[in-house]
């Protein structure tokens, strides 16, 4: 599964996040009574300044919403069902869904379990050149249907690692809000891609600058270390305050029949550190530490390969970002990685960065460099 | 205490299994079925963890919409917890129901109930509150549970219960699971949601789980399976802390003891609660029958008060109860047990 490790390959529970904790279990205040159906306050509107940032005119304008989730999968299942009832029309199941090629295996059964009968692909990998298919991507965006739905990763793409730069997110709204297209993002790590808050969420902020109405599903899994608890948010942009008021009762009375309302612990967590600005500051710093070490490791990693003359070109792992790299192995390049020498890809040749420690750097460059040049 | 030992233990935060806490839900199925329980010691069942009673609920619904081509229709006692049907309706599966309350006697209508499940269509689904029935607190005796048993193996109906009060009812974690318990010997391969909101006391932590009954472990692993593909797509993986906190409760012999002794300390506030607000009816002169006030079980009573009654009650003395004259006995304290009953006659009498 995907989940930090440092450099000793062990968990890493934050140590804002182990100080929080400590706080919570000694504020006696503090009971196990039921959240409401939409969850914590102070969470859900931490969480959602945290994606469209401190000056965000949606928030100003007061035409944002929040749904605390489990997890991001979560806040995008509530998001489909949402969107399965009342997105264009009633009760329309026959509205496009649009998932990038390749994308997050889950992303597909979200969308069908919610209801959808015409989930499709969009362009995004180009395997031949290691990059962003963003020709492929912009004309699949022109031939759909307008009203359909477009997931999009608004950081480090899971599995690619490649992200569209800000030119090319500008392009891809100027298609999307000429075909009307609907913008839901999937924003699972914000900070942990590249350290700063405000450049991972750089995409979501554009699109709502460019006044879309959309979705965006945050993950607090990667950038908190809360993985078990399950801390989702799914921020709401909408046109004016009374039609986020309307979407909000909705989702309550999804949320209602799913979950009846979301776990309290995680959320604690994250909204008294979003809350405080020295415990800010402090996960601010953690997030950083994570962000580091895996870019230090793709920086590690594309020197050796460079070093040892492994065939082909290797920028392409210092150029893509987060958790994951296409490391643009063949399935029989992988399967000689796995069998031969135990190191664990997937057949598409993405690799988990955060695997990577200096101490198996040197391994796993000499491996790569023995299954490209081995086996074709 | 359970919290505090997981606070020293300094635990990583890895994701869960989809299915959840294994220990969880192990410990849970025990619970529910009983260390003697030849199904539980067979392992010819599984157990998911769910997000709560609803969460655990719905996994079951969309486990009975996707797989359970016999029938699209489930059945309701009337009345049932009004969250039942949005549930089971956006799980895509349609709603029927099935007498239960009696308002004249403010009991079971067990005649009108049998007559009912007796005409059902076979194989259809019927869903049944092992104990505490929300929202009247009335509950079948034991011999009556026996004859519901006979009828649904009958009528070869799916049985789905839900336990969300067990140990909290009765102050007998036993007793109170005895119709599920019962239904299992009788060889009804039943499925099961069950929340540890009330008898742990762990409400916004959202520690539930999910169970079925199968053949075999065969069909248990089977089972298991299509219950993981359904799970995924709507969170993942499960929440772990409540579950944990559960977990360590049930699996700790000296906390199992404690926990018993204090869900039974609240069972035994509520029930002492309706003992005390039937004398002080009496005290007050009401000339009532309220014996269906002790009669019934669990967190909530069905007065039997009328809406015009109801609504007196909200007005004049500021007593909150929903329009059906139910009341939360767990709202009542000695503090204003004396206040409410008076009220009660009040607007009664």
């Amino acid at each position: 599964l995907a989940a930090y490790r440092t450099d000793e390959g062990q968990p890493w529970v934050l140590p804002v996040v182990k100080k929080v904790e400590q706080m919570i279990a000694n504020d006696n205040r503090l009971n196990h009574e039921y959240l409401p159906i939409l969850g914590l306050p102070e969470f859900r509107a931490n969480a959602s300044r945290i994606a469209l940032g401190d000056d965000s005119p949606a928030i100003k304008e007061n035409r944002i919403g929040s749904v605390q989730s489990l997890g991001g999968t979560g806040a995008l299942r509530i998001g489909a069902e949402f969107l399965r009832r009342w997105y264009n029309g009633n009760n329309n199941t026959a509205t496009p869904v649009y998932i990038s090629a390749p994308s997050w295996e889950n992303h597909n059964s979200v969308f069908v379990d919610a209801g959808f009968k015409d989930i499709r692909t969009y362009h995004y990998w180009d395997a031949a050149k290691r990059g962003l298919d963003l020709q492929g991507l912009l004309d699949d965006m022109e031939k759909a249907p307008e009203f359909s739905i477009f997931i999009l990763h608004a950081c480090a793409h899971n599995p690619t690692g490649t992200d569209p730069t800000p030119d090319q997110w500008k392009q891809i709204a100027a298609v999307m809000k000429r075909r009307f297209l609907f913008p839901f993002f999937d924003s699972a790590y914000q900070g942990f891609a590249s350290g700063s808050l405000d450049k991972d969420a750089w995409a979501v902020r554009y699109f709502v600058s460019e006044g879309f109405e959309l979705f965006c599903a945050q993950s607090f899994s990667k950038n908190f270390g809360l993985y078990n608890e399950r801390v989702g948010n799914l921020t709401v942009v909408g046109k004016d305050a009374d039609n986020v008021q309307r979407v909000l009762s909705q989702m309550e009375k999804i949320v209602r029949t799913t979950w009846s309302n979301p776990p309290s612990q995680g959320a604690r967590i994250v909204a008294t550190t979003l809350s405080s600005p020295q415990l800010f500051a402090e996960w601010y710093d953690n997030v950083k530490t994570m962000a580091d070490r895996v870019l230090l490791m793709r920086s590690e990693l594309r020197s050796r390969l460079e070093s040892l003359g492994t065939p082909g070109t290797w920028n392409h792992i210092t150029e893509q970002i987060g958790m994951f790299s296409f490391t643009g192995l063949n399935p029989k390049q992988v399967e000689y990685m796995i069998k031969e020498k135990h190191i664990y890809l997937m057949a598409s040749g993405r690799i988990n960065m955060c695997g990577l420690t200096t101490k198996n750097l040197d391994y796993v460059a000499k491996s790569i460099h023995e299954a490209v040049t081995k086996i074709q | 205490q359970a919290e505090a030992m997981i606070a020293s233990k300094k635990m990583d935060k890895e994701y869960l299994p989809i299915a959840g806490l294994a220990d969880f839900t192990r410990a849970s199925a025990e619970l529910a079925l009983g260390e003697n329980s030849e199904a539980f010691k067979s392992g010819r069942y599984v157990t998911v963890q769910g997000i709560s009673g609803t969460g655990s609920l719905r996994i079951g619904a969309n486990f009975l919409q996707r797989f359970f081509k016999s029938s699209r229709d489930v059945y309701l006692p009337k009345p049932s917890w009004g969250n039942h049907t949005p549930i089971f309706r956006d799980a895509g599966l349609q709603l029927q129901a099935y007498r239960y309350y009696d308002p004249k006697t403010c009991s079971l209508d067990f005649s009108g109930a049998m007559d009912d499940i007796s005409k059902i269509p076979e194989k259809s689904i019927i869903l049944l509150h092992a104990c505490a029935h929300n929202p009247t607190g009335v509950d079948p005796r034991q011999e009556q549970w026996k004859e519901l048993a006979a009828m649904v193996k009958k009528r070869n109906l799916l049985v789905y219960f839900d336990m969300a009060y067990q140990g909290f009812a009765s102050g007998d974690i036993n007793r109170d699971a005895w119709a599920v318990r019962y239904f299992i010997e009788q060889g009804i391969n039943v499925i099961l949601s069950q929340s540890y909101a009330k008898n742990m006391g762990l409400y916004g932590e959202r520690a539930g789980a999910f169970t079925v009954i199968c053949s075999d472990v065969e069909e248990a692993k089977r089972v298991e399976s299509q219950l993981k593909i359904l799970i995924r797509p709507m969170y993942s993986n499960p929440p772990l802390n409540g579950a944990r906190i559960a977990s360590i409760i049930l699996n700790t012999p000296d906390l199992r003891k404690e926990w018993l002794v204090e869900v039974k300390g609240m069972a035994d506030r509520i029930i002492s609660m309706r003992t005390q607000l039937v004398s002080n009816l009496k005290k007050e002169g009401s000339s009532h029958n309220w014996q269906h006030i002790t009669d019934q079980i669990g967190m909530f009573c069905f007065t039997g008060l009328k809406p015009e009654q109801v609504e007196r009650l909200i007005k004049e003395f500021s007593i909150y109860m929903t329009k059906d004259g139910r009341i939360s006995v767990a709202g009542v304290t000695s503090g204003n047990v004396g206040y409410l009953a008076h009220a009660i006659h009040q607007v009664t009498k």
